[in-house]
């Protein structure tokens, strides 16, 4: 795993998460900013996916395969998804929806840390 | 009566995310472990397959919001808070039995307990949007 990148993915999902719940607590919908640090940290995991494939097809590590390759393609669909269901909402409530979509990236991100360092 | 609607929105907005979160953790959870290792832990791995097609109910079901869909979402949460105090239970009580977790093994503890809190948030959010 590229380490630098898991971190940045890490944080900027985690910056983005906190930005929603701001804006759901003064009461405001979802604007450009935080969709814009979302599609940035969506294009950081497909470069993940495409870093993770390529660095497992060359290790000798005993990775679990099929959970660490499931665990970078599950990543994708997370913040489309929630993304959607955010701006589908006319209510401070659609960038709560969002947080929560933005959440799981750190989660996903630290479990393939973990399942990449056994 | 109240527009059936109204369950997806709001806090429910929220409520069907955390939902579908676990609906996706769980399918996949549940596909991998059947399709590699499905002899090591048959029973646990079934309950995992079994809680994957709970959540993806109660996931849109809550989402669809209409006056039978939350019916469905009714009975898939009920079963769900049913099968985490089962299995939370059970994980104790024969812990051989479940040599590899499910979602719902020692009441959701490898999930923060979300998934003993979140049936009980959904059944509370279906009385309150009825």
């Amino acid at each position: 795993m590229f380490a630098p990148l898991t971190w940045f993915l890490v944080a900027l999902a985690l910056l983005a998460m906190v930005y929603a719940v701001v804006l759901a607590a003064r009461d405001k919908r979802i604007d450009w900013t935080v969709l814009g640090a979302v599609g940035v940290v969506e294009v950081g995991l497909i470069a993940q996916l495409v870093i993770g494939i390529v660095q497992y097809a060359g290790t000798d590590r005993d990775v679990s395969g099929p959970f660490f390759i499931g665990y970078l393609i599950g990543s994708l669909i997370i913040l489309p998804i929630g993304a959607f269901w955010a701006l589908a909402e006319s209510s401070r409530w659609g960038a709560g929806a969002l947080a929560i979509a933005c959440l799981v990236i750190p989660i996903l991100e630290l479990r393939l840390h973990d399942l990449w360092a056994v | 009566m109240t527009d059936p609607a109204a369950t997806k929105h709001g806090p429910g907005r929220i409520l069907i995310a955390v939902y579908g979160v676990f609906a996706l953790a769980a399918t996949a959870r549940a596909g991998v472990q059947i399709a590699t290792k499905f002899g090591d832990a048959p029973i646990a791995y079934l309950l995992s397959a079994v809680a994957a097609v709970i959540y993806c109910a109660a996931t849109f079901a809550l989402a669809k919001a209409t006056v039978v869909s939350r019916k469905v979402a009714t009975a898939a949460i009920a079963i769900e808070l049913a099968g985490v105090i089962a299995i939370g239970a059970f994980s104790y009580a024969v812990p051989d039995d479940f040599p590899d977790a499910t979602v719902w093994s020692h009441f959701g503890q490898g999930y923060g307990f979300v998934p003993l809190v979140l049936p009980v948030l959904g059944l509370l959010w279906l009385r309150r949007t009825r």
